[in-house]
């Protein structure tokens, strides 16, 4: 215990601060139009608010090299997992099969 | 320190070791929580992609307010908890106390929005099932092509919003109650520089309970606002 | 034959007889007593299974569908698979031997989290109860894989209490996963480096890592089968603008590594039985150990192999079909390595090594064969026919069950103290090997030539590999039956064991048989390498 990192409250006001003013820009930024980047912007803001809660209140950033592999390997999974269900969503109407008459 | 001494479980060598695996095994169970809301993530974003307008008209029927108010509820819950959990590392009992109070009532403001959006939608049979009506008058000025609309994919967006909104009620819920004890715990003195870990590890839980909403609120309420 | 013909003393202060009430046993926190708790379930729930296999095979003695509708063959070969799999492969090695050896293997008085790990059985037992309910109540008939949109709208059987038995289980895998990881991670005795742990322990950490980041995609996807079925949402329901193979993205991401969870501990017992039996270090230990990560970690890549004809793309099949090769070669590497561990090995042919030559010839076979099914034509050819029940059965029966018997001849004197007898015990194993491969052999023939998986009737021509099929059945069904006579004989008029009977390398060889609660005195300090046994000259060997 004696080796735990102690965030003060000030350090903790300043984290919950940014999430907040992170909050406005992502509503803000909503009403902008960025065509296909629309959602790809509102994930990374999203991710950025949630690293910082990982790091600062979470403490991750005063944890062991295990703790980041553990909550790590657990966002890498989930994104395979979507990124080769989105290969196979995504080209599935594109086929190598020829076309027979009719069809 | 005799009265954390006496928390040493049998099988441990000192406390040392006991909150190190305690910690782990916490991440490891979040690591698990990831990969199950991680799920309905996945269904998320394949029905997106397929039914963008039908989920932009989805997504215009949320209120962004109350999605913002809770979005600010929930952070600020985080923050209290963190402070809970910085009143236990230095021992400062009645400061715990507060902060653990106030992290209760800004989750249960939370769960009094949530009532609020979800009754709401109920009047408008936005309920997914033989009773979903969607009035296509409101979709004519969100999406190019209103008329391309299909009910069922506007009732898709729907049952995955109550779903992933509702697994995350849950777990609200579910936090609300070990919060509690924590609460009468630290009321007690149970916790002291020498021996915090519960609240810390439930502090844990907390924060990933801020962070699923920190994603579920910007895919949901905010689609196609432009 | 033991030099010495004195008898060893039975440990009179051990973990069976601390305690003798029904309180001390369910309300217990000492792993070795909660691994005999899953013994007793998992036995049951096998004999649950086998029983559905003998209708199967039954039915299928003859071409045509007499001795039951379809609807009802439909609901044998379900509750097998469904039994089999979560309710007997799943849990097997890992919570009865996992759970009573890690442990002991790596220095420790128990595992990180012992509450947690009487919660998982309770949860497991939950879960069974669940299922019960739904078999004896008119069973259930989707087949294990719980397709949609037939098992979310048109099914007319019990697949919501299934389903929920099946999630209420997944949490007990993962609450044992958890404890495996925190334990090794945190609880080594002094001076047990990540190198000098024993490979079962290796083998156990991989397979951990499955349950952590597999089971929960299957948790949420069993979840949304049950609320589309009761809700009528149509989450997977193409009438709905549902996508049925969402549905089989979802639950292959873990069904797939979870084969792994099954077969990873297999071969964590194989590398220790081997070692014994050969009284030689294992070959590559490195190799091995790297290899058990490697699966773990590759088997989440290849889910699609498993859809490649359901209207897949066919360019997410060829990135599935690429990766499903490459996850081939850790296994390949085991199996090489325990060969080549045998060489100038100094080999006697008890019962557990028995097991283990079959496991080893048996696994190669259906290892093989899955790559036949990874390529993309072949499978084409043979999706969906018996040429993939004989795959699966023999990696999983040839395989898996194999390496549990063997962990069951091979640690049954620790756990209960007691040796059973080994002439009986090794015709037992004669009986599997020759009764397993006279079964599910001819199968690959059958769907070779195109019978097709879950029809209870047949073209006459196939009539002669299915008589066989039932006929090596039925040996296998004797094979089962001989090993259970040889462990409750033992337990009656066996001879006492003595802390190592074998004369094996290891941590549990150290502590007594059984082991006291505490496993050990004083925690050991660890300093020798793994399996430093010698082959030459080496010592009278107890038999």
């Amino acid at each position: 215990m004696s080796l735990d990192h102690i965030l003060t409250p000030r350090a903790y006001l300043a984290v919950f601060f940014s999430l907040i003013v992170l909050t406005v820009i992502t509503v803000y930024v909503a009403f902008i139009d960025f065509g296909v980047w629309s959602t790809p912007v509102a994930l990374a803001i999203a991710i950025v608010k949630a690293t910082l809660v990982l790091l600062y209140f979470m403490h991750l950033r005063y944890s062991d090299g295990l703790t980041w592999l553990v909550i790590g390997s657990s966002f890498i999974m989930l994104v395979v997992l979507v990124l080769i269900t989105l290969a196979d969503v995504l080209t599935r109407t594109m086929t190598s099969a020829p076309q027979t008459i009719g069809m | 320190m005799s009265s954390s001494q006496s928390r040493l479980a049998h099988h441990f060598f000192d406390m040392n070791q006991q909150k190190s695996a305690a910690t782990l095994g916490m991440w490891l169970f979040l690591a698990t929580e990831v990969l199950f809301f991680g799920g309905l993530f996945v269904a998320y974003t394949v029905y997106k992609l397929k039914f963008y307008e039908a989920f932009v008209a989805g997504s215009h029927e949320l209120s962004i307010t109350l999605g913002c108010l809770n979005t600010a509820v929930l952070i600020s819950s985080s923050l209290t908890m963190a402070l809970g959990v910085y009143g236990a590392q230095t021992g400062r009992k009645t400061f715990t106390c507060n902060a653990l109070l106030a992290t209760l009532a800004l989750a249960g403001v939370f769960l009094v929005v949530k009532y609020f959006e979800w009754s709401a939608k109920f009047e408008h049979h936005l309920v997914p099932g033989p009773a979903f009506h969607f009035d296509f008058s409101h979709a004519a000025a969100v999406v190019a092509n209103p008329e391309l609309l299909r009910r069922e994919h506007v009732e898709m967006f729907f049952v995955l919003y109550y779903i992933m909104t509702g697994l995350h009620g849950i777990h609200v819920v579910a936090g609300i109650g070990v919060i509690a004890w924590l609460y009468t715990q630290a009321r007690k003195g149970a916790y002291s520089p020498a021996y915090y870990t519960p609240v810390e590890l439930v502090g844990l839980y907390w924060h990933f309970v801020d962070i699923v909403w920190i994603f579920l609120f910007p895919l949901l309420y905010l689609l196609g606002r432009h | 034959m033991t030099t010495d013909p004195a008898e060893p003393k039975y440990p009179e202060h051990n973990y069976l007889n601390d305690g003798y009430s029904l309180k001390s046993w369910l309300l217990t926190k000492d792993h070795k007593r909660i691994a005999i708790l899953y013994l007793l379930s998992i036995t049951f729930f096998f004999a649950l299974g086998g029983l559905f296999a003998l209708l199967i095979r039954l039915e299928l003695l003859t071409p045509q569908g007499d001795l039951m509708q379809s609807e009802t063959y439909n609901k044998m070969f379900t509750m097998h698979g469904i039994v089999m799999i979560f309710f007997f492969l799943v849990p097997s090695i890992p919570a009865v031997f996992g759970n009573f050896l890690v442990p002991i293997m790596i220095g420790a008085r128990d595992l990180a989290f012992p509450r947690l790990n009487l919660a998982s059985w309770y949860v497991y037992m939950v879960g069974a109860a669940f299922a019960m309910y739904a078999i004896v109540s008119g069973g259930v008939d989707t087949g294990w894989t719980f397709y949609t949109p037939y098992s979310t709208g048109h099914a007319n059987t019990h697949v919501i209490s299934t389903a929920v038995g099946i999630l209420i289980m997944g949490f007990s895998s993962i609450f044992t996963g958890l404890n495996f990881i925190v334990t090794i991670h945190r609880m080594r005795a002094p001076w047990m480096t990540w190198f000098r742990l024993p490979l079962f322990i290796w083998a156990h950490y991989a397979t951990s890592l499955i349950m952590i980041l597999g089971t929960p995609v299957l948790g949420i996807t069993i979840a949304l089968v049950g609320v589309e079925r009761a809700l009528g949402l149509g989450i997977f329901d193409p009438a709905n603008g549902g996508d049925p193979l969402l549905f089989q993205h979802l639950f292959w991401f873990y069904s797939h590594p979870a084969v792994y969870i099954m077969i990873l501990p297999a071969m964590g017992v194989i590398s220790e039985v081997i070692t014994c039996f050969a009284r030689k270090v294992i070959f590559g230990y490195g190799f091995i150990a790297t290899s058990s990560m490697l699966i773990a970690i590759l088997g989440f890549f290849v889910w699609g192999h498993h859809m490649y004809v359901s209207s897949q793309s066919e360019y997410a099949g060829l990135i599935f079909s690429a990766l499903s090769f490459l996850v081939a070669i850790p296994s390949a590497i085991k199996v090489f390595n325990w060969t080549a561990t045998l060489y100038k090995g100094s080999i006697t042919f008890e019962a557990p090594m028995l097991y283990v030559f079959g496991f080893i010839g048996v696994f190669t076979i259906g290892g093989l064969t899955g790559l036949f099914l990874a390529a993309l034509g072949m499978d084409r050819h043979v999706h969906d026919t018996y040429f993939v029940v004989a795959h699966f059965h023999y990696v999983m029966v040839g395989g898996a069950l194999m390496a549990y018997l063997a962990a069951m001849h091979f640690w049954w004197p620790k756990m209960t103290g007691k040796r059973y007898p080994e002439g009986l015990a090794m015709l037992g194993a004669v009986a599997v090997f020759v009764g397993f491969n006279m079964t599910f052999f001819p199968q690959f023939v059958l769907g070779y030539l195109g019978m097709p998986r879950h029809y209870h009737e047949y073209v006459p021509e196939f009539q002669f590999l299915h008589i066989l099929s039932t006929a090596g059945a039925s040996v296998l069904g004797v094979g089962y039956l001989i090993p259970a006579l040889c462990f409750l004989w033992s337990l009656v008029y066996g001879r006492n064991a003595g802390p190592n009977p074998w004369e094996a390398k290891g941590l549990e060889w150290t502590i007594p048989s059984p082991p006291p609660t505490h496993n050990f005195e004083e925690i050991p300090v660890v300093t020798e390498e793994p399996y430093q046994y010698t082959s030459e000259g080496s010592s009278v060997r107890h038999v």
